[in-house]
């Protein structure tokens, strides 16, 4: 059954890559070039799994600061790395949108702008993980850190677009209906796809982290819903 | 009064995975975590932590040394770059903040630090409730990152060539601005004070996600005291009170989030 769920994912993705490209009409819209609409589905996509994997990596974090269980800690961390890279693939489609639409690769509209903040929270995150050694320390350091740095993220995005007038992105826009299909349709897929990335880092970690209580003490670990991270000094 | 506080002592020997019962019922009432939990002592510890870091400060003068002499030198180093150029308002307003930003990261990990190289955060962690020594540490980098101001900005405005149109905007910038760089960069601080040691440099990269939309709003705000327009500076006014909104923000963030991290 869950075989059969990933090959209808594989074949469900690859019919809107194609669609995106062959099946879609060129749009009728204000643009230098009218395949460039194209990317829409590529690029909304992308910045929608992005945020869902942000709001689980903090859903996380703040439930490891209320319980302080390892494995939510593991959580939120797997789901950092992967915000952080489908935040480098939004940045990346909307910035080859931008080169033809407006010019320039990055011109510090509001969305660039709230975006590049989330990208540099996320890599901030990990070097606050690496320079901290102490594992139970760097694990609240860090779920503090991320709940701390996206309260401003709101602020990037949500009061600055309404007190500048004169962001690039639109504001209000009615895609057509073949178009919001494919959007919707890669925006579910792909979001599939980050729970299953998910969940194999996830069980990675658990194996590894068995792996190695195992070879220290030569006893199953307990499973890590249950274990607090070892009390520090 | 020493003696009252023991309880914080005890009860934290005593707590990671211990029952309660080991403890009075006087003592379980005390919330707070064992500490005196009226208003007054909570102002005295707060009141002792940023006395400490004044007399320790006066002591040494480091973290003041190192901040100005940062800015001293990075104003000097802005007005040689652009000796030979007319620098436009939002540029000067761009360089100021860049440069008042960076000297602050230079010396504001400094409060948490210090205690954790020492050894004596330990000592503190028992000896006052988090929110306090917080509320000291808060309350010392405000007075270091105002200092600054005070010698960085007069030089400033005399190297470079920059007219004020209007000044109330301009001082509300300043002074808001500093206490919204202080409560963000002071949770940072305490976050990064936990880092092995020699590693804590890597403060301003931990801390400039967080403060970039306050860069942005302050750079804007001055933009708008630094110029004739009228409508400049409406917009200027607007940054500013959502500079005051920052603020209020992250220092609420900060106290309630300190607790978790410190006690750890």
């Amino acid at each position: 059954m869950i075989k059969f769920a990933k090959i209808a994912l594989l074949v469900l993705l690859c019919a809107t890559t194609a669609a995106g490209f062959l099946w879609l009409p060129p749009a009728a819209g204000p643009f230098r070039n009218q395949d460039l609409a194209r990317i829409v589905v590529f690029h909304v996509p992308c910045a929608i799994v992005a945020s869902v994997a942000s709001a689980v990596a903090s859903f996380f974090a703040i439930k490891y600061l209320w319980l302080r269980r390892s494995g939510d800690d593991v959580r939120s961390k797997v789901s950092f790395s992967l915000a952080l890279l489908f935040w480098i693939l939004t940045t990346a489609t909307g910035a080859m949108f931008a080169k033809v639409q407006w010019g320039q690769f990055w011109s510090w509209d509001i969305k660039q702008t709230s975006i590049l903040a989330m990208l540099m929270i996320d890599v901030a995150y990990f070097a606050l993980r690496a320079v901290i050694d102490n594992p139970s320390k760097q694990a609240a350091a860090a779920a503090a850190y991320s709940i701390f740095a996206m309260i401003t993220v709101p602020l990037l995005t949500y009061i600055f677009p309404n007190s500048t007038p004169n962001t690039l992105h639109p504001k209000q826009t009615k895609l057509d209906e073949q178009y919001s299909l494919i959007l919707w349709t890669g925006a579910f897929g792909l979001t599939c796809v980050y729970f299953w990335m998910y969940q194999v880092h996830v069980a990675v970690e658990e194996l590894s982290r068995r792996a190695a209580a195992l070879r220290q003490t030569g006893k199953e670990p307990p499973p890590w819903f249950v274990t607090e991270v070892s009390p520090s000094s | 009064m020493p003696r009252r506080w023991t309880g914080g002592l005890i009860k934290k020997l005593n707590s990671p995975g211990s029952s309660d019962d080991a403890l009075g019922d006087a003592q379980r009432q005390d919330t707070n975590d064992g500490f005196p939990d009226t208003v007054s002592s909570w102002c005295s510890c707060a009141v002792a932590v940023f006395a400490n870091d004044i007399r320790s400060e006066l002591r040494t003068r480091y973290a003041f040394g190192t901040v100005a002499l940062f800015a001293i030198t990075t104003i000097v180093m802005v007005s040689v770059a652009l000796s030979t150029a007319a620098p436009k308002p939002d540029v000067s307003a761009a360089m100021l903040w860049v440069v008042l930003l960076f000297a602050a990261l230079s010396g504001l990990a400094r409060v948490f630090v210090r205690e954790e190289e020492m050894g004596t955060a330990n000592g503190l962690r028992l000896g006052a409730p988090p929110s306090a020594v917080f509320a000291g540490k808060l309350l010392f980098n405000l007075i270091l990152v105002l200092a600054v101001e005070i010698i960085s900005v007069p030089l400033f405005l005399g190297f470079l060539p920059v007219k004020i149109w209007n000044i109330s905007l301009f001082t509300g910038v300043l002074i808001v601005g500093a206490a919204a760089l202080a409560s963000s960069s002071t949770f940072v601080a305490a976050l990064i004070a936990q880092a092995s040691s020699g590693k804590a440099a890597l403060f301003t990269v931990v801390a400039f996600p967080v403060l970039m939309p306050l860069l942005f709003l302050c750079v804007q705000a001055t933009n708008g005291a630094l110029s004739q327009v009228a409508s400049y500076q409406a917009r200027g006014v607007s940054n500013l009170g959502m500079i005051g909104i920052y603020a209020v923000v992250m220092t609420t963030a900060s106290f309630l989030l300190f607790e978790y991290v410190w006690n750890d």
